[in-house]
């Protein structure tokens, strides 16, 4: 883990670098501040399927190049939120939403933007790994293919710098050309996550990412994701409150659509503010 | 808790029977209908001996009148109609149509003989005979006539090779100026085809035109006159060929005699193949059973199709499969695309849907006769009065009438619904874990659909296919209004340029069955034709399922989505 954190990665000066980056993680709990927030929940953001609102009021600023942490009971509204980010919420006929979500200063809701170059920039891993029926190669290169990027070399190398950078080169790296369903769950996971960040996303969300992998294979994820924030936002939404205080830096806890409590993680399970955040993390309920 | 509530039986236990039987029922008579065809299919071809028997004085089922004696093969056996104590009658095979009239001839078993009843004489020298005409001859050789004047007698011990050899000799031939005339002469009598229709059309145009113009006219009719006497000639170098190997047919003949006493002497060029089939050990059985069952794929069709080859009608149904699945196959899965994918449920898909299921259920031929309406009429004529005004000028239509093409597209019509309902049903099978990856990664829907969805569901697409091509391959109702005939002159695909020709009528194997069974004049003579081609037609729709199954499960195992 430490070697792969040494090695300079190139391809992230192009990326806006907040000033507040190199601070260190304080073990104070504090707000985000403008210059460290890369995704912006705001202006009461709210979010209805139909005529149910399943978000409500909701006002937090996720860090760069942190793990953020989405927890909460089932159909609490944390995949939704997740899902608002990289508007996958649209397959869905009748939504509708309040407030708004910026990701770098940018409006995702703008008409002008294209949605195709939000999810471009904002990757996802879901629950249950979804590989393509294509080869582990093909897999990985298409975003890349999608967006008429066919130059044989810069497929090559994205394909290594990804499979790679998530820890499965050297697992693959004989059968490149052979079918991707052929792989483990938690190779398939990991294939995942490196399709995901082929086409250099700002922010990867990842929806319960562990919940169909055994306890080895959730490991092997947990260690990418730490290795993964230096040169990725990560939302992660999880079940396991384990998994939240091991992968994360923040976590907010979500109950019935509205958001209860958003902090440190260490100071979110060692010290809620709330009685039902307490309740939840205790296991009392949830 | 007591014995007897644990020996309770599980509740619908009877219905596990009841499900069981409807499937052992469904399975027995697709069984049974597979066997008696094929059995009654496959044993055309099996050579069966030959018997010479003789009847009682007072027989009346004699099959000549001046002799008790005749000859045949037993293609039947059967308890008499309407007898209650068991007696039973043979229907022998007795050929030689030319001479008796007949070819089948029912014999009671009790008006044989004493000596033949108990055991059926087969002299080992009696010859079987295919010729081109008249269908089988049995008979005893008497001589050959060789050229004018040679003549070997059937005494002679080495005749029987040198007959077969010079049938053989003859059979080549045939095959020769046969090639030659279809393919040579085929191409010239099309280039000719074609000046006759310019020349009519320019015709017609004279009678139109106003008199100064007439000249130019007349010219250019007299240009298309030189250029088809120029193709004439050349056909008469070719057609004098064809005439000379003819005529060499005829050089030779054989004599023989029947049992019943009538001599006949054919040339030599009018057999096709000679054989003692009681003669024959299990090795030349299975050798004549492979010659013949070949014989029947490979050959034309000859005698009014009750002899020789369905060779054109297997070809045809082919062929039109095979462009009914690449018209369908498209137009079929573009629509069930947009039905599945982009169509906002509502009443129009709704409507859509509806009308695609209820087009499943019209009657075949009602696709017939629109194919009639819309394809030859509205379509071919358009196309004939729009590319090829020769053809209207001449009152000859081109595309206007039926042909493989338009008898293909009325029954990539007629299956489109097939296509769509197993379209629809694949794409919707495709986990939505899958196409939310796809879109996640920054593809657009179109390229979600192309990349992934439509690969996914490919096996899917097979299975309509599949489903399209054994409805397709099978029907004949509506291809009888659109292009199908009952002996087509030239195949669809040949060496002719364009080599496809979709214009062209075709034969199929459905409605040869039909026209061999029910549209022949010797019903007898046809049963084992129908039965052979049904076996066929059977045969040739599932090898195209299996190659289609093939590719499938080929498919299937490529983008087996076994993560799911």
């Amino acid at each position: 883990m430490t070697t792969l954190m040494s090695e300079p990665e190139t391809q992230e000066t192009s990326k806006p670098q907040p000033a507040g980056q190199t601070a260190a993680e304080s073990t104070e709990d504090k707000a985000v501040n403008d210059s460290e927030t890369l995704i912006d929940v705001k202006d009461n953001f709210g979010f209805n399927y139909g005529s149910t609102q399943v978000l409500f009021d909701l006002n937090l600023r996720i860090p760069n190049r942190k793990v953020t942490a989405l927890i909460g009971p089932s159909g609490c509204g944390k995949s939704t939120l997740l899902r608002c980010f990289n508007r996958m919420n649209d397959l869905i006929d009748g939504i509708s939403h309040t407030g708004d979500i910026t990701i770098g200063g940018q409006s995702i809701f703008d008409p002008a933007l294209e949605i195709i170059s939000l999810r471009k920039k904002v990757g996802m891993v879901f629950q249950k790994y979804n590989p393509f029926p294509k080869t582990i190669y093909e897999n990985v290169v298409f975003s890349l293919r999608v967006s008429g990027r066919n130059n044989k070399a810069l497929l090559d190398e994205t394909v290594e710098r990804s499979l790679r950078r998530s820890a499965l080169w050297d697992e693959v790296k004989d059968r490149l050309h052979e079918s991707a369903l052929g792989l483990s769950g938690g190779q398939m996971q990991r294939l995942c996550i490196a399709r995901a960040i082929a086409n250099e996303p700002e922010v990867i969300l990842m929806d319960e990412p562990c919940s169909a992998l055994d306890p080895i294979a959730t490991g092997k994820i947990e260690e990418l994701i730490d290795e993964l924030k230096t040169d990725y936002t990560i939302v992660i939404v999880t079940h396991n409150m384990q998994q939240a205080t091991r992968v994360s830096d923040r976590t907010a806890f979500f109950y019935l659509g509205k958001l209860i409590e958003y902090g440190e993680t260490t100071k979110l399970f060692t010290n809620p503010q709330e009685k039902r955040t307490e309740d939840y993390v205790s296991g009392r309920f949830g | 808790m007591k014995l007897e509530d644990l020996k309770q039986r599980p509740a619908g236990e009877p219905m596990v029977w009841l499900t069981a039987m409807g499937l052992a029922l469904g399975t027995v008579m697709v069984a049974c209908l597979l066997w008696v065809i094929f059995v009654n299919g496959i044993t055309v071809f099996w050579p069966k001996p030959v018997y010479q028997l003789e009847l009682d004085a007072n027989s009346t089922h004699r099959v000549s009148a001046e002799t008790n004696v005749f000859a045949g093969a037993i293609s039947m056996d059967r308890e008499i109609t309407g007898a209650d104590d068991g007696t039973r009658e043979y229907q022998f095979f007795v050929g030689n149509k030319d001479i008796y009239g007949f070819m089948y001839k029912f014999v009671p078993h009790a008006d044989l003989v004493e000596s033949d009843r108990t055991k059926l004489t087969q002299p080992t020298d009696i010859m079987v005979a295919e010729r081109l005409e008249y269908g089988n001859a049995i008979f005893y050789p008497v001589s050959m006539q060789l050229g004018t004047n040679e003549v070997l007698r059937a005494e002679t011990p080495d005749f029987t090779t040198k007959l077969y050899a010079l049938v053989e000799e003859c059979n080549e031939r045939r095959a020769k100026y046969t090639a030659l005339e279809k393919k040579d002469i085929g191409r010239i009598n099309h280039a000719i085809r074609k000046i006759d229709i310019q020349i009519k059309a320019l015709t017609a145009d004279k009678t139109t035109k106003e008199v100064q113009a007439d000249a130019a006219l007349s010219a250019q009719i007299d240009a298309k006159e030189k250029e088809k006497e120029k193709w004439n000639a050349e056909y008469e170098i070719l057609a004098k060929q064809a005439e000379e190997m003819r005529e060499e047919q005829e050089k030779n003949s054989l004599t023989y005699r029947l049992v019943t006493g009538e001599e006949k002497t054919l040339p030599l060029g009018d057999f096709v193949h000679i054989y003692q089939p009681n003669q024959f050990g299990f090795g030349d059985k299975v050798g004549f059973f492979v010659s013949q069952f070949w014989g029947f794929l490979s050959e034309n069709p000859r005698e009014a199709n009750m002899e020789g080859g369905i060779f054109p009608a297997i070809f045809g149904t082919f062929v039109m499969t095979v462009l009914m699945s690449i018209a369908v196959m498209p137009f079929g899965v573009l629509a069930a695309i947009y039905l599945r994918e982009y169509a906002k449920d509502g009443l129009f898909v709704r409507g859509v849907r509806i009308a695609v299921n209820n087009l499943a259920g019209v009657p075949s031929i009602v696709f017939g006769a629109f194919g009639v309406g819309f394809f030859i009429y509205m379509a071919g004529g358009t196309i004939d009065r729009l590319f090829f005004p020769d053809y209207v000028a001449s009152k000859v239509p081109y595309f206007g009438t039926g042909g493989i093409l338009w008898a293909s597209l009325t029954l990539a019509l007629m299956t489109v619904p097939v296509v769509v309902v197993s379209t629809e049903e694949a794409l919707a099978a495709v986990p939505r874990a899958v196409r939310e990856g796809a879109l996640a990664c920054g593809a657009s829907k179109w390229q979600t659909i192309q990349r992934v969805v439509l690969p996914a569901s490919a096996p899917g697409l097979l299975t309509g296919l599949i489903l399209a091509m054994a409805r397709g391959a099978g029907e004949v109702a509506p291809l009888m209004l659109v292009g199908v005939v009952k002996l087509a002159p030239e195949l669809p695909i040949d060496s002719v340029a364009p080599f496809i020709h979709l214009d062209y009528k075709f034969m199929h194997l459905g409605f040869h069955i039909y026209d061999v069974g029910f549209q022949s004049p010797d019903s007898e003579a046809a049963k084992p034709m129908v039965f052979a081609t049904t076996f066929l037609l059977i045969l040739l729709v599932v090898v195209m399922n299996l190659a289609a199954i093939l590719i499938r499960n080929h498919l299937k195992k490529k983008y087996s989505t076994s993560a799911f």
